[in-house]
């Protein structure tokens, strides 16, 4: 049963049982009086408190691939600046929830900064003055330091980033994630479907082995009912920076991002190009939109990004 | 548990999608067409690859009374293969589990199959360092683990997190064989100039910091993908590919008697 407690006494019925404190094996377990009360079958706090701290964000952006390595971190830092530069009213903020691999210290170019403290929460790291960043890479004493932990730990801290962040007023939350369904998507998909999610944005690349992992992902959007804004298809073709022929290095044999968006009902937003640039400038933490405006990635994205804003407030809307 | 199998290694890495599932898919079948019997285990359960790079994808595991019966990618049966791919009804189903369960299908796999006698366990895991590579670290402790080769990507956004796998290994006392960069440069088709698409050089200084051995670089080749995809050894179909040195090369280091396999560790 998933609802015993890891230190609970031998035939603990689980918490959210209906027996809970009132079996022969609750006699002597300090929270007994708990259980039975009933109080611990009620739903998860947790989730009222990211409610009232989400309340004044107007847009969540989840950030999903099934697949690793396909590019969430970039795009998720591409979205959050493009939509940051595109108007300074914006204000526009990125979560990583990406326990075990953090990126986007390093995508945003402020590795090493430490977060605050203060009375109405953690304060964010600043990156622009309409943009901030909350990530564990911040808590982190060492780029060396692993961070070994089970799932109910990651859902603890999940929980305390999206209810005890100090965003202030926010148009967008970008929340960037790790690949795979499992506990971090779950925790996600149950504090922020109750707090208003917009949608995810689901990332792939044009090769078959991706595209397996990416279905899952929208079977899983699915089945706990996220809405999808639409599918980004990255790493798509690679030109040769000498003599300008393009190559596919992820080689869509089975028609890529677009068919599979396609064959499973969902938006397809566009294809980005491969550019060894954006990966350079990933690992700066520099803006690529503004320091490569001749990209053929900076001029897709560009166009991607304003279907992802009309995809947000028709989604808003409806 | 496991007792009719000799040696296990790990494919590890922090990051995702930086190419484990295809090294452990090239070094089962470089060790198979050496002579050893293979076995392959994937405990990626939420984004298992191995079924499709093998092209065993319909392929069902059978029950039988000493428990579940691997799937072989060989007539000979020399290379067996146990995924959860093989137990899904489709292939875009979803499996949203929790640690428990995850936990719980993990330790069944490393219970339950039948592999019989092989010489080599290759053990592919999800990027991360959490619950499934907990689960794998507690249940190996007490075996005869070999170690792990960890792969990785050159830019920093990858090494950073192989990092962290590296710090994993030693924590949890897992001997690492080695870094494999994947990826490293591209060569032009057309023009033969060669790209750095994710910079270069980062697995080396990788190794170096850490003080492991560096296992090789393996180039950018969509004709890896390719023969990958169907399944084929790319040591056999494309031999001029630096890839096919690299594989070779790692199995001959792993095959000779070891002297002092503590070295390793270190």
């Amino acid at each position: 049963m998933a609802d015993v407690p890891s230190d609970a006494p031998e035939h603990c019925p689980g918490t959210q049982s209906e027996s809970a404190g009132k079996v022969s094996a609750c006699q002597g377990c300090p929270n007994q009086s708990i259980c039975s009360s009933g109080a611990a079958r009620g739903p998860d706090p947790g989730i009222e408190l990211v409610r009232k701290r989400l309340e004044s964000v107007k847009h969540k952006i989840l950030v999903l691939s099934g697949k690793g390595g396909v590019g969430k971190s970039t795009f998720t830092s591409l979205l959050a600046r493009g939509l940051a530069a595109a108007d300074s009213d914006r204000n526009v903020a990125i979560l990583d929830i990406d326990i075990c691999g953090p990126s986007i210290p390093r995508v945003m170019g402020v590795l090493g900064e430490q977060v605050h403290q203060s009375g109405s929460g953690w304060s964010p790291v600043y990156v622009e003055d309409n943009l901030s960043v909350m990530s564990i890479g911040f808590l982190l004493s060492s780029p060396d330091d692993a961070i070994i932990w089970r799932g109910p730990k990651k859902n603890g801290m999940i929980r305390q980033f999206l209810s005890e962040v100090d965003w202030g007023a926010l148009d967008y939350l970008v929340i960037d994630t790790p690949p795979g369904t499992s506990d971090e998507h779950l925790s996600a998909a149950q504090y922020l479907l109750n707090a208003g999610l917009t949608g995810a944005v689901i990332l792939t690349t044009p090769h078959e082995v991706a595209l397996l992992d990416v279905r899952k992902e929208i079977d899983f959007c699915r089945k706990v009912s996220i809405p999808v804004l639409g599918v980004v298809e990255n790493m798509a073709a690679f030109v040769c920076p000498k003599c300008k022929t393009e190559t596919a290095i992820f080689p869509a044999n089975t028609g890529g991002g677009s068919k599979m968006a396609m064959e499973l009902g969902v938006p397809f937003l566009g294809s980005l190009p491969l550019d060894p640039r954006l990966a350079r400038s990933c690992d700066e933490g520099t803006n690529f939109l503004t320091d490569v405006q001749d990209s053929p990635t900076t001029v897709a994205f560009n166009k991607l990004l304003k279907d992802v804003v009309e995809a947000c407030e028709e989604s808003r809307s409806s | 548990m496991l007792s009719g199998v000799k040696h296990i290694v790990l494919v590890l890495s922090g990051k995702g999608g930086v190419g484990k599932s295809t090294v452990s898919t090239q070094l089962a079948v470089t060790f198979k067409d050496c002579g050893y019997k293979v076995g392959l285990l994937d405990v990626d359960l939420c984004g298992p690859s191995i079924p499709y790079l093998l092209n065993l994808e319909d392929k069902d595991v059978h029950q039988c009374p000493q428990g579940w019966v691997p799937v072989y990618a060989d007539k000979e049966q020399n290379l067996a293969v146990m995924s959860i791919g093989f137990l899904l009804k489709n292939k875009n189903d979803a499996v949203v589990w929790r640690g428990p369960k995850k936990h719980a299908m993990i330790k069944q796999f490393l219970t339950d199959v039948y592999w019989q006698d092989i010489d080599y366990l290759i053990i592919d895991t999800p990027p991360g360092t959490s619950d499934e590579h907990i689960t794998v670290m507690e249940n190996l402790k007490t075996l005869n683990c070999d170690g792990a080769i960890l792969v990785t990507t050159p830019q920093a956004v990858a090494i950073e997190d192989v990092r962290k796998e590296l710090t994993f290994c030693r924590k949890t006392g897992i001997p690492v064989l080695g870094v494999i960069e994947n990826m490293s440069g591209f060569v032009c088709p057309t023009c033969s100039e060669c790209t750095n698409i994710f910079s270069s050089g980062g697995g080396q200084s990788l190794a170096n910091i850490a003080g492991v051995p560096f296992l090789g670089c393996v180039p950018i080749d969509p004709r890896v993908a390719l023969s990958t995809e169907k399944g084929q050894n790319c040591v056999a179909t494309i031999p001029d590919s630096p890839i096919s040195a690299v594989f070779q090369d790692i199995v001959k280091s792993l095959t000779k008697p070891r002297v002092g396999a503590d070295d390793t560790s270190s």
